[in-house]
């Protein structure tokens, strides 16, 4: 009669235990941290799969209890305190630069992040009209649905949906407010004013008629255009008319190809 | 990855104080005998998957529960438990979805995959003890790696199977009596062991 000590059939069995990857908790639990962002400060979110969840300190009572409560709310995931921030955030927020950091969007549809992938692609310091986005991903008539994609941007701030405004010269809404948004754009160095003068004036791109390359006004290379070169223009399509083609980089679209 | 009542104690102490800092000491503790689990009954190939599908599946759970119902947790048997729905769940979509490799080819369908005897001379070289196991009849798998590789008492591999002790008992006697035949009757040497193995053991 053998006991389990020494049956090596059931000793071989307990060597069939097997440690678990270093990495299992992490993929589980995700961690928080507080950092300084262009407005306030934020928290944010991260795990295994990269940053997940963004919220200004402001917007949930400037509390780390609320932020976590927001996060379970959305998530329905564990949530506790990170020792330091994901590599590059710190940075990324002092630069401006956040296209480099690794999102975890999973919990989002494909044409969710067909929206905020686009969004991302716009630079600091510039504003893209919603339509723009609806285009950019080849929806052209799903501009209301864009909006809500945009609201639910679960990574704001870093994923710059405050960088998609109205066509009227109005910032529009935000997941924060609009006051948020604004001071946003403005900490960019967005001219607000200047957008809502050109709207009021029906202007919605600029061209240069050195180049004859047509722009949104907050693109780059719309920016260095001198007064005496600038023309203003309602529709791309009365740009190409005037014999401007639209600019490669901010890429007014034709309205003929929505 | 002994359990002991301070330890359970402890745990959904924690887990009724605090649940997110809670959830993690319950990982940090029961990471290794989920793990194993998933690994020795799913299969190697999605293991850490469905490892942490389970951990948040409880987290999910967790979160439903009041304070007495989490006092009242045994977490070992109620995570080894979920380990095994998901398994179950995840081996259903694979078979909906039949481009996907299912978590456990070695199940119960009659066709299709290898037996146990099939296994074993594939296994021959090797006496790759993993590979038995995985071949074994679901239900005598399942049974065989609670109780002997985790070390679950009896209790509570009847608890995470939902049947009596004494069930529980003969499903663990016979896929171990299966196992034995083919690991010792190749092992060379050891010819008399086969005919010992036969006979019924007593189960601690």
């Amino acid at each position: 009669m053998t006991n389990n000590g020494s049956d090596p059939v059931v000793a071989a069995l307990g060597g069939l235990a097997a440690t678990a990857p270093t990495g299992l908790l992490d993929r589980v639990v995700s961690r928080w941290v507080r950092v300084p962002g262009p407005v306030g400060d934020l928290y944010v979110a991260f795990g295994a799969q990269g940053i997940s969840y963004v919220r200004t300190a402001a917007s949930v009572d400037d509390s780390a209890v609320e932020f976590t409560r927001s996060f379970r709310d959305r998530f329905a995931r564990p949530l506790v305190p990170g020792e330091r921030p994901p590599a590059g955030l710190v940075a990324a927020l002092r630069t401006g630069r956040t296209r480099q950091l690794r999102y975890d969007l999973r919990g989002l549809t494909p044409f969710e992040v067909d929206v905020l992938t686009a969004a991302g692609r716009i630079p600091a310091g510039q504003a893209r009209p919603y339509a723009w986005v609806a285009r950019e991903i080849g929806r052209p008539g799903a501009v209301r649905a864009v909006g809500t994609a945009l609201g639910r941007n679960p990574v704001p701030v870093l994923i710059p949906c405050h960088r998609v405004t109205r066509a009227d010269g109005q910032v529009g809404e935000y997941v924060f407010g609009t006051p948020v948004k604004e001071a946003m754009l403005l900490a960019e160095h967005v001219d607000l004013g200047e957008l809502r003068e050109l709207a009021k004036a029906r202007v919605f791109y600029i061209g240069s008629d050195t180049t004859g390359i047509v722009c949104f006004p907050t693109c780059a290379h719309a920016r260095r255009i001198t007064p005496p070169h600038r023309r203003g223009f309602r529709t791309v399509d009365q740009a190409t008319e005037a014999g401007y083609r639209p600019c490669l980089h901010c890429r007014p679209a034709l309205a003929a190809s929505a | 990855m002994a359990d002991t009542d301070q330890l359970t104690d402890a745990v959904v102490t924690r887990l009724a104080d605090d649940l997110d800092a809670g959830f993690v000491d319950l990982v940090r503790a029961y990471e290794k005998v989920v793990y194993s689990v998933a690994l020795r009954v799913g299969g190697p190939g999605d293991a850490e998957d469905l490892a942490a599908e389970a951990f948040l599946r409880a987290y999910r759970a967790l979160l439903g529960y009041d304070r007495d119902r989490i006092l009242a947790l045994r977490p070992r048997p109620w995570l080894l438990t979920i380990v095994l729905n998901t398994w179950r769940n995840s081996v259903r979509e694979a078979g909906r979805r039949p481009s996907q490799v299912p978590l456990g080819e070695a199940g119960d369908l009659p066709g299709g995959g290898p037996s146990v005897e099939e296994a074993a001379e594939r296994a021959e070289t090797r006496r790759d003890l993993a590979v038995l196991v995985a071949a074994l009849p679901t239900t005598q798998r399942v049974a065989v790696v609670l109780r002997h590789v985790v070390g679950l008492p009896i209790g509570e591999v009847a608890a995470v199977l939902g049947c009596p002790d004494g069930t529980a008992k003969s499903h663990v006697s016979r896929g171990l009596r299966r196992l034995r035949m083919l690991y010792l009757g190749r092992s060379g040497g050891v010819g008399d062991d086969v005919g010992s193995a036969l006979v019924p053991r007593r189960m601690p």
